[in-house]
């Protein structure tokens, strides 16, 4: 695991005392709410409906149980006993009062947490497979590069005050679980006649006006990667326009240049500062890497896991779902849904936090990850350790057998705290599960990725869910557009809008019209979802949503 | 019900969030805050609101980013039109938290 240098522990205790003093000066009445403001979002703190929210940075989404424990201590003491983890693979804590966020921040720099660049026009948390380390698919490693990039992004001095926020995702394998292509720039881990190195994709982007990223460079061998990332983000930080917020994505500006003359302007400035990275990166991209060297696994047998399996229907029903291929022999990675049906996606109590701790620590070398799918993942567990995992996880509520399933959804969340919103999310996410799992269907449907927003912004990628559910106000009442067939891997497509939205009260009954017409056109079990929808194109779904009088009810 | 003397003037309360807690209040006609919306003053003039929103925005030290919500007059006092303001005044929907619970 990696640990925070000397020199990244002291800009942290500054900034946290810098902080500190500006609360201060806001609260004595020194500072006025407009010049606060900035400073709180530099820190993370955001205004939201109701309350505060404190957006903490989970670098690539590692933790370790240490730190789990910290942000279940931080939930108890200072929110109301819970946290929320995001599609960003952060954590936001909803409820924390102005005058503790000074005490919070120090209590996360204890174990070299923070909230910084998670706000603002920055280089924001670098995220990653949540696999990494651990899958079976995997090229590489991604999360040394991950740290190295936030090491040269932290604080960079040219990039404090970018036309807009710059979101850097990366992958080390070819089935890209990182969403690579709708990052303002995907890294693909590639192999080039054995030499390791980058396929950089640039300009993707949700928000109102959604873009599947372009391959800027096939290759950028490894030493050459940090000159090549900064000559991208000083192209764009020169073109990108600052007069309009909606045009100021790299998206737009690759978009507007066309991605030919930014592919030109790069190389030429690349060619230019390349010989000013003297190899420090290189030298510092070792260390990182030795850093996250894998964990000591061990040969064990497995015969009590296939017993288990064997003998306990639940038990197999979770592996089915909830595990994934490791690299080691023997080993799985564990994915712990944070779906639990009718409950909120990706919030976590504290007891939950601390029992996730806990199992990390005794069966999975102390290492946890958050997904952008708003689950919580043990990376490396024994085969041999799996039915006690489970049972405990059982204990805890967090056993639910739903990973890629309709109730595994992804929700931001909405106007039940965001001051963006035009509709909720959550409840929507809460009716779609609920439902679902009284017909008993899920298993039957297999694989189907539903993601909800609760506004154009797409922080709940809509745009790239299977089924995707955008909310709005139409007329002061809550609306809910869908779009069909988006795709968030290697195979990146966005969702194509099904004709006009439902109202709250008609959406769930929409999603069912939608499920049972999948289920009729299907080949069979295994023609999934997106794989049917690519056949038969919108017209079945369309003609179910808005054609048919009486939907067949499911009984 | 008529609104004739400020014609397309509808309702409307001054609301911002508390400095310090982060929650939703109002402004009351006895120039002091309340966390409840139907103790907060109705205001069914424009240029009076105006005036109230001025008050408010000079008062950075209890309240962040107020301004003039739609509202209308229900039988125990203002009550929200839209449901973001109705969200606001209860708190979210997935728990039992914010005001609805009885406090910030
Ligand atoms: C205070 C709450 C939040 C605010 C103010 C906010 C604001 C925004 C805005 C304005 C955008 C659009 C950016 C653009 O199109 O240029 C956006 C996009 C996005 N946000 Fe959020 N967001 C919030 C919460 C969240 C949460 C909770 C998540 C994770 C669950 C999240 C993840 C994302 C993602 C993934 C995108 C789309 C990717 C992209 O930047 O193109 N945000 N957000
Ligand atoms: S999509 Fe909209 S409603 Fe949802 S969190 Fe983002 S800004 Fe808020």
């Amino acid at each position: 695991m990696y640990s925070y240098s000397e020199f990244d522990a002291a800009f942290v205790a500054e900034r946290n005392r810098q902080f500190r003093q500006q609360v201060e000066r806001r609260l004595s009445g020194a500072l006025t709410e407009e010049e606060f403001k900035p400073l709180r979002l530099m820190n993370g703190l955001y205004l939201q409906l109701h309350a505060y929210m404190l957006r903490v940075a989970i670098p690539y989404g590692t933790l370790d149980s240490r730190q789990m424990r910290q942000l279940a201590m931080i939930a108890e003491r200072w929110d109301k006993g819970y946290g929320h983890f995001t599609t960003r693979q952060n954590i936001q804590y909803n409820w924390p009062k102005l005058r503790d966020v000074p005490d919070i921040l120090d209590a996360l720099a204890e174990v070299e947490m923070h909230a910084i660049q998670t706000s603002g026009n920055t280089i924001r948390n670098v995220t990653a497979d949540h696999f990494a380390g651990a899958a079976a698919d995997e090229l590489a490693d991604p999360r040394p590069v991950a740290e190295l990039i936030r090491q040269w992004s932290t604080d960079h001095p040219e990039f404090q005050f970018l036309p807009r926020k710059f979101k850097i995702a990366v992958t080390g394998s070819p089935n890209d679980r990182a969403v690579t292509m709708a990052h303002d720039i995907g890294l693909q881990i590639v192999s080039r006649e054995g030499e390791i190195g980058y396929r950089v994709i640039v300009g993707g982007g949700l928000g109102r006006t959604p873009m599947l990223g372009k391959v800027l460079r096939e290759f950028v061998p490894q030493a050459d990667l940090l000159p090549y990332l900064e000559a991208t983000v000083s192209v764009w930080n020169l073109l990108g326009r600052r007069d309009n917020k909606y045009k100021s994505r790299i998206k737009i500006t690759v978009h507007e240049h066309g991605i030919e003359d930014i592919r030109a302007r790069v190389e030429e400035r690349f060619n230019l500062i390349r010989p000013s990275f003297g190899g420090v990166d290189q030298a510092l991209f070792e260390q990182i890497r030795a850093a996250f060297a894998p964990p000591a696994f061990r040969t064990r047998s497995s015969e009590g896991y296939h017993a288990a399996r064997a003998a306990d229907p639940v038990f197999r029903a979770w592996c089915d779902t909830n595990l994934a291929a490791h690299r080691a022999p023997g080993y799985a990675i564990v994915q712990i849904s944070l779906k639990a049906h009718g409950a909120t996606p990706g919030d976590a109590s504290a007891a939950q936090m601390r029992a996730m701790a806990d199992l990390a620590e005794r069966y999975g070398h102390d290492a946890l990850r958050i997904s952008h799918e708003q689950n919580v993942i043990l990376p490396h567990v024994h085969e041999a350790d799996l039915p006690a995992l489970h049972e405990e996880l059982r204990r805890h509520g967090l056993a639910t057998a739903n990973i890629g399933l309709i109730s595994e959804i992804i929700a931001c969340p909405g106007m039940d705290y965001c001051t963006l919103a035009t509709a909720r999310s959550i409840p929507i996410a809460q009716q779609i599960a609920t439902r679902f799992d009284e017909l008993r269907l899920e298993h039957e449907i297999g694989d189907l990725k539903i993601k909800i927003s609760g506004c154009i912004n797409a922080c709940g990628h809509h745009h790239v869910g299977h089924i995707g559910i955008l909310g709005l106000d139409r007329a002061g009442a809550e609306n809910y557009q869908i779009t069909l067939g988006g795709d968030h891997t290697q195979d990146a497509a966005l969702g194509q809008r099904t004709g006009p939205g439902f109202s709250a009260e008609e959406i769930i009954p929409a999603i069912e019209r939608i499920i049972h017409t999948y289920l009729a056109h299907r080949t069979g079990p295994e023609e999934s979802f997106v794989s049917a929808f690519r056949r038969t194109g919108m017209a079945p779904f369309k003609h179910a949503l808005y054609e048919v009088e009486h939907a067949h009810a499911a009984e | 019900m008529p609104r004739d003397s400020s014609r397309e003037f509808t309702p409307k309360v001054v609301t911002g969030n508390a400095l310090i807690e982060g929650d939703v209040i109002y402004l009351t006609a006895a120039d002091d805050w309340t966390r409840d919306l139907a103790r907060a003053e109705l205001l069914t003039d424009e240029a009076t609101a105006r005036l109230r929103l001025m008050m408010a925005e000079g008062q950075p030290d209890i309240v962040v980013g107020p301004y003039l919500a739609e509202v209308a007059q229900g039988a125990d006092g203002p009550r929200p039109v839209h449901f973001r303001e109705a969200f606001r005044s209860t708190g979210p929907s997935n728990y039992f938290h914010g005001k609805q619970a009885g406090g910030a």
